[in-house]
């Protein structure tokens, strides 16, 4: 469904990404994980057209992305929730719904989507007047996650949908991560809490410093020395 | 009533300059031009559609009629060519690059034979008798006109610095508003001399005056005026604010323009065409501007040559009134407009005349002092 080949990115001077590959099928969860600094959140912009690569392609359903602005590749139902949750902070939740299907005209489609949305997070629902600034850091991810599902993804993008949210919200975000997947959409999710990530995906890549240093199943990548150690916190004895 | 028409002027104005802020993050300075070439571009349309001392109407300029027929013939050629010839890239979406830029010209040059007919409509409702739809048509043809001039700007001058450093958008708004000023210097342009533009409404006697004492002979001393322009003029000015209102807070578009005056990167995310969007503010501000100069006209008919300082003077009030709002604010816009124009006049009435600037000035060092971020403008929090 996504092929992303030998994805070089860089800003300025700096290199933030070196001959990147990655696939994602139909269907899948993959995740993508790594530290600060490895080059995720630049992975994703580039997938969704914000940054221009410097070499490299992207395909997507057979169609390379490159001549692509990000609003006409948001149209091919490639949707990214952002990281740091890009909600609209001035406007109600109700209005930053509409946002996430503002390139469909389906009235009914529309309604019907919102409604399984706010089925997903009933919490939403109590605050569908409310200015999403006001909303509490999970409510704000809970809003980015049904925002983007409003665009009816094919390919859904999440970028660290756990980022500062407290275990017990973390494990529900993750729930629904793995319920949208079953209903049919595909994701790619960029996470830093490799725990979780490798619990809920199928594969898995490890990213340090712009390049993909490990890749494979997820529960093999889980059951790994290096990312037990380098990326779950275990302590090795003598360390 | 003088405060309440030139204020609710100097909204419409400051309303462009607050969209566009709000949106580029940039002042600006051609939006006074545009307001001007409003001004003048009503004046030459009431001559032509019969509004001359004599009563027969001035010919359509030629190069006008030429100048639009060849932006259609171009736009209709690259249209084609760009449908038929060339392919688009692979993996793109709808239509290669010479077809869109050929369907933009085309627009542009059958909106302007569309300002044409309405010039020719308006010489015939005048001829009929029916003046003030005459004066309604000529208004919709000053906000066509500007409304297409604000797109070109927009395209040619400040869509390829859409990532260059601020700075050089605003020396570039700089040149574009000394470029707008000498072209309508030219002599097949509006010239160097200053005009008097014919008034669309009749006046007069006011059309009724409050708190005047009646005198014996059935006549009415002293109280205040209230003109039928100062009416239309306010009333279609605020008209135009709500018409505004309603469509930034409560439709898509709307929704649209505040998502990219927020975060244009998010508002791309969302699918929105942030490029469109941001042409689509543009033409707003311009059609908003063309209005509040052909009531201006209506209300002080003395037309100098674009160039003057006295156009400067006003589209830095308006300037002003979107600060004393709260730049970006589009609600803070309308206010400050209005409050800008209570100071002048109160000030002028009740102080002294002199000092008409002084006051609007002093207001804006009053408000940045008091709050810096304009009445209804929130602080600035940046966010990490
Ligand atoms: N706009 C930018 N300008 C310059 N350098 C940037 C920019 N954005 C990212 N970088 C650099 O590119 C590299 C990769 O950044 P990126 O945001 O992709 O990392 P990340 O893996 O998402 O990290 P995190 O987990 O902290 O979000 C970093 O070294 C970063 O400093
Ligand atoms: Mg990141």
């Amino acid at each position: 469904m996504l092929e992303v080949s030998n994805l070089c990115v860089n800003y300025g001077a700096i290199k933030a990404l070196h001959s990147v590959s990655l696939t994602v099928g139909k269907g899948e969860i993959v995740t993508l994980i790594g530290g600060n600094g490895a080059g995720k959140t630049t992975t994703l912009r580039a997938i969704s057209g914000i940054v221009k690569p410097a070499s490299g392609s992207i395909i997507y359903d057979g169609r390379p992305l490159a001549t692509l602005a990000p609003h006409e590749i948001v149209r091919l139902g490639l949707i990214q929730a952002p990281e740091g949750r890009g909600i609209f902070p001035n406007m109600t939740v109700a209005e930053n719904l509409e946002l996430g299907a503002f390139t469909r005209n389906d009235r009914a489609g529309i309604e019907a989507d919102r409604e399984k949305a706010l089925g997903l997070f009933p919490r939403l629902r109590e605050r569908i007047e409310q200015n999403a600034g006001t909303l509490s850091g999970g409510e704000q991810q809970m809003l980015a996650i049904a925002r983007a599902l409003l665009a009816r993804p094919k390919l859904l993008l999440l970028d660290e949908p756990s980022l500062g949210l407290a275990p017990q919200i973390v494990q529900v975000i993750f729930q629904i991560i793995r319920e949208i997947n079953a209903a049919g959409t595909t994701i790619l999710l960029v996470e830093q809490n490799a725990h979780m990530a490798l619990k809920v995906a199928h594969r898995a890549y490890v990213l340090e410093v712009g390049r993909v240093v490990m890749q494979g199943p997820a529960a093999e990548l889980a059951a790994s020395d290096e990312v037990q150690d380098h990326y779950m916190g275990r302590k090795r004895a003598g360390h | 009533m003088d405060a309440l028409a030139v204020g609710s002027l100097y909204a419409l104005i400051a309303l462009g300059y607050t969209m566009v802020y709000g949106i580029l993050k940039f002042i600006n300075f051609a939006h006074s031009d545009v307001f001007v070439l409003g001004a003048w571009t009503a004046y030459r349309a009431a001559l032509c559609a019969g509004w001359t001392n004599d009563g027969v109407p001035e010919p359509i300029a030629r190069w006008v009629l030429w100048i639009l027929g060849l932006i259609a013939a171009v736009g209709l050629v690259l249209a084609v060519v760009g449908r038929t010839v060339v392919k688009p890239p692979p993996g793109a979406l709808g239509q290669s690059g010479p077809a869109r830029a050929g369907s933009t010209l085309l627009a542009v040059g059958v909106w302007g034979w569309a300002c044409v007919g309405l010039v020719l409509l308006a010489r015939v409702l005048k001829a009929g008798g029916m003046e003030y739809v005459a004066g309604g048509v000529i208004l919709l043809l000053a906000m066509g006109t500007c409304g297409v001039v604000g797109f070109c700007i927009e395209r040619l001058a400040y869509k390829p610095l859409r990532k260059a450093p601020r700075l050089n958008v605003l020396i570039t708004a700089i040149g574009v508003s000394l470029l707008l000023q000498n072209v309508g210097q030219l002599d097949w342009m509006f010239g160097t001399q200053p005009a008097r533009m014919p008034s669309l409404v009749a006046q007069d006697k006011p059309l009724l005056t409050i708190l005047g004492t009646p005198n014996a002979d059935g006549s009415i001393a002293g109280g205040v005026n209230v003109w039928l322009v100062d009416v239309i003029g306010a009333g279609t000015a605020i008209i135009l604010m709500i018409a505004l209102d309603r469509l930034v807070f409560q439709t898509k578009i709307g929704r649209a323009m505040r998502a990219v005056s927020y975060n244009p990167t998010t508002a791309a995310l969302m699918g929105i065409p942030v490029d469109r969007v941001i042409s689509f503010t543009f033409v707003l501000g311009a059609v908003l501007a063309a209005a509040a100069g052909f009531l201006y006209t209506q209300k002080y008919p003395g037309l100098l040559q674009p160039a003057t300082g006295t156009w400067v003077l006003l589209g830095l009030k308006a300037f002003v009134a979107a600060v004393v709002g709260g730049i970006g604010n589009i609600r803070g816009a309308m206010a400050g407009g209005l409050l800008i124009g209570l100071i002048e006049f109160f000030g002028v009435g009740y102080v002294s005349t002199e000092y008409r600037d002084v006051y609007v000035f002093g207001l804006l060092i009053v408000v940045l002092l008091v709050r810096p971020s304009g009445l209804l403008g929130k602080a600035v929090a940046e966010k990490v």
